[in-house]
């Protein structure tokens, strides 16, 4: 990929950045509350964001609108095991981490542009649990 | 306090966010999954079939920093009073800022519950979102709106684990 075609996507991130900063979805403080069930606004986000998104996908996918790249718009179809256990298990252990941290891949690069210094930690165990799953993962049950 | 400083609802960011998934499918039929950078990091996948979404987390970064500088909220987070009798019972005292500074901080690496919470933490954010596939981004938002089987059992999962980490993990920490 040419350097000026990263461009769009670097101005979509940084329209990301702003919006979970100012939603505040990247705040622990937030995340604790959503968990607890003791406001909507969590909810709020995470419903309209899919409702909105959910209606988007069915346009471009009925119109058959072709991305400016020229490829086809196309979300795969993820696999789907009988029991699902990478789905459950591996999302279960993400949840830990989400509620014990309060954050998640993205908040924890927007908080370290908010000038928390210390997510350099988490990022830094985010990415050796990424590195000790990829060693794992073929003696997990998937 | 203006509109752009403070905090902004969640009906307005809501849908906004929702508006991530379809640019990135129509810039570069994408599919929206900060996750990956990780795998990218660890060089399992390729840096260059990744370079776009390295590219929206420089991006990410820098809207952090943007509103660091130019539209940063001056108040505390407006949680409600219910979570901030139940956080205090906890020891939490001081709300300001993002994220607890009592507990997400340099100054906590040396507690055993600041290393649990945060290399801990984040060694699962890690290794659950490659096992389960996508992170809120991947499986919440974009599997979600996509319609996945996949994404409604790994969104299960999610609050599973939040929830004991919230009510059972949590408190067992901080009470130590």
């Amino acid at each position: 990929m040419k350097l000026r075609s990263l461009f769009p996507y670097l101005l979509i991130g940084l329209a990301f950045g702003i919006l979970a900063t100012k939603a505040e979805v990247i705040s622990w403080f937030r995340i604790q509350e959503m968990f607890r069930f003791q406001s909507f606004h969590m909810y709020g986000i995470i419903v309209t964001a899919i409702a909105v998104s959910a209606v988007s996908i069915q346009i471009i996918r009925r119109s058959g609108l072709v991305a400016a790249s020229g490829e086809r718009v196309d979300i795969p179809r993820m696999p789907l095991s009988r029991l699902g256990t990478q789905y459950w298990l591996g999302g279960t252990i993400f949840g830990l981490g989400w509620a014990l941290t309060g954050a998640c891949p993205a908040p924890m690069f927007a908080l370290l542009g908010n000038g928390i210094g210390v997510m350099v930690v988490l990022i830094a165990s985010a990415l050796a649990g990424t590195y000790t799953y990829g060693r794992v993962r073929r003696y997990l049950p998937h | 306090m203006d509109l752009l400083h403070a905090p902004w609802p969640w009906y307005v960011s809501g849908p906004l966010i929702g508006l991530i998934v379809p640019a990135l499918l129509l810039v570069g039929s994408k599919r929206f999954d900060v996750s990956m950078n990780l795998q990218t990091m660890c060089g399992q996948l390729r840096w260059r079939d990744q370079s776009w979404n390295l590219a929206l987390l420089v991006g990410i970064f820098l809207g952090g920093v943007l509103v660091a500088t130019l539209l940063q909220n001056p108040d505390p987070v407006a949680i409600s009073e219910a979570t901030r009798q139940d956080l205090a019972l906890l020891g939490i005292t001081d709300f300001t800022g993002l994220v607890p500074k009592e507990i997400i901080s340099f100054g906590n690496l040396g507690s055993a519950a600041g290393l649990i919470i945060m290399i801990g933490g984040g060694f699962l954010i890690g290794f659950g979102a490659r096992y389960a596939g996508g992170c809120t981004s991947g499986h919440a938002i974009t599997g979600l709106a996509s319609l996945q089987p996949a994404s409604l059992v790994a969104m299960v999962g999610f609050f599973t684990g939040g929830l004991v980490a919230t009510h059972i993990l949590l408190p067992l920490l901080l009470a130590a």
